[in-house]
């Protein structure tokens, strides 16, 4: 078996400033990493960075596709990248009107990238559609509702919708609960977690809480300062922190 | 009888860099073997890493000396610094850990809580739903909570939850931690013979008891800290 996605010596720097500096690890399929670490730590930087979301300066990223291939991300064309960000791959962001297309209906925000992938037939594309609102808890009536009208939970959720429709290999989610109240961000980790065991899926997820790491996350990264300072299953971080940093952020919440 | 279980010289020392750098020794070279088929008690005095110990076997804990070996799949693993991934495998097949604590995750049905360990190994879920049916019956979890997140339950019904999860798949290994702390009798003998039952399949049980009688029921030896 390879690894899904090997990251190797991963830097970004802007300008003078260190983004994130020398991070490499490795996913494996069905694996969940969560990337914890305050903010301005660089979690978000190294997950543009490994996502072809953001040139890293330096340092290389493989994927191993689904023919088995292990294909340099920086190597790939332009048109290659997309095609690989549309169909194996989502991408969820913390404000979803970013990972949203907000002036279409609901129901072609999920269509759209089944569309991407070659699907042309109308009645397949709406049912696709309204098995994943399902999925994510919206009822089918508002399919035809554009994003404006949804609440920041229901816009999360049909951001997500739109990302695994295509049954993609590997997720990245940028702080997925970031912004939501409470109540609304239990159902959502709920649904993520079921979805992500159900479907096998392998992630990675930025977060800085750490309640969320431990409810989805098999494996974690700590950052600070750009830097993977700590790595390990996500009880042995949490329960035996070996850093003074991660003891520190382990220590600083109540109860995870 | 066949070891499964073996462990030599393990040390574990907590260094807490926030309060001065200060180290707590826990555990200073500890070695135990347990074959297939055995229940060892732990046993020692409160602070003596008792539950650390089962912690450092599970991967919860990171040893600071020693070695782990643990039989997995027909060979032997040597699991102190093992890759995460190795460790969730040797997890998954074949080391299993039972506290009194339940992790209630928010909206999730007790029955699927206790299945869940089932449908990772691959078993259909309609069938791992009755296996799981079955044992939270044994357990004396009313059948009208089964649909409900343990949430609202009360602490040894959620205690109970989790020993039934614990017990739904068979463990080559199991860590038990104190499983039937403030159980009532009748409770305790469910568990107890959950305990006895995975030990005639073949577990080898390494568990941590704070009753005496209980120890002298389940157990064939004692490990003193």
């Amino acid at each position: 078996m390879t690894p899904l996605l090997s990251v190797t010596g991963v830097c970004k720097n802007y300008g003078a400033r260190v983004g994130c500096a020398d991070v490499s690890f490795d996913l494996w399929p069905g694996e969940v990493l969560a990337i914890v670490g305050e903010s301005g730590s660089g979690k978000t930087t190294l997950l543009k960075c490994i996502s072809g979301q953001m040139e890293a300066s330096s340092g290389s990223v493989y994927y191993t596709t689904r023919d088995d291939r292990r294909v340099a991300l920086d190597a790939m064309s332009e048109a290659e990248r997309r095609f690989l960000m549309r169909t194996d791959w989502g991408f969820v962001h913390q404000d979803a009107r970013e990972g949203l297309r907000m002036g279409v209906s609901a129901g072609a925000n999920v269509g759209e990238r089944l569309m991407a992938v070659g699907e042309r037939h109308y009645g397949r594309i709406r049912g696709a559609a309204l098995d994943w609102l399902a999925r994510v808890e919206i009822t089918g009536d508002r399919i035809d509702d554009s994003p404006w009208s949804y609440s920041g939970g229901m816009r999360q959720r049909l951001q997500i919708a739109r990302n695994l429709v295509t049954a993609p290999r590997l997720v990245f989610m940028d702080e997925p609960t970031g912004g939501l109240d409470v109540s609304v961000q239990a159902r959502l980790l709920d649904l993520l977690r079921g979805l992500v065991r159900k479907l096998g899926l392998a992630a990675v997820i930025v977060t800085h809480d750490l309640a969320v790491a431990r409810l989805l996350s098999t494996r974690m990264l700590v950052m600070q300062g750009g830097r993977a300072i700590e790595t390990g299953l996500t009880d042995q971080i949490l329960e035996d922190p070996q850093e003074p940093y991660t003891q520190l952020l382990v220590s600083s919440v109540l109860q995870v | 009888m066949t070891a499964i279980l073996k462990i030599e010289g393990l040390c574990k020392e907590f260094t807490l860099h926030q309060q001065g750098g200060v180290r707590i020794p826990v555990l200073d070279g500890v070695s135990l073997q347990v074959d297939e088929g055995e229940t060892v008690a732990v046993t020692g005095a409160s602070g003596r890493g008792k539950s650390s110990l089962l912690k450092l076997i599970y991967g919860t804990y990171l040893a600071t000396r020693g070695a782990i070996h643990v039989r997995h799949c027909g060979g032997w693993v040597q699991t102190i610094r093992a890759a995460p991934r190795a460790m969730i495998e040797l997890r998954r097949q074949t080391i299993g850990y039972v506290t009194q604590f339940l992790r209630v995750i928010p909206r999730v049905p007790a029955l699927e809580i206790v299945a869940e360990p089932l449908i990772e190994r691959g078993m259909e879920p309609s069938l791992a739903a009755e296996r799981a049916s079955h044992l939270l019956a044994r357990l004396n979890i009313s059948e009208k909570l089964w649909g409900l997140s343990p949430m609202t339950f009360s602490g040894g019904e959620q205690q109970r939850v989790n020993i039934a999860r614990g017990f739904a798949v068979h463990h080559p290994i199991l860590l038990l931690d104190e499983p039937t702390a403030s159980l009532d009798d009748d409770n305790r003998h469910r568990v107890l013979a959950l305990v006895e039952e995975a030990r005639a399949a073949g577990s080898a049980i390494l568990a941590v008891f704070h009753d005496e009688a209980e120890r002298r029921r389940v157990c064939s030896r004692e490990v003193h800290l």
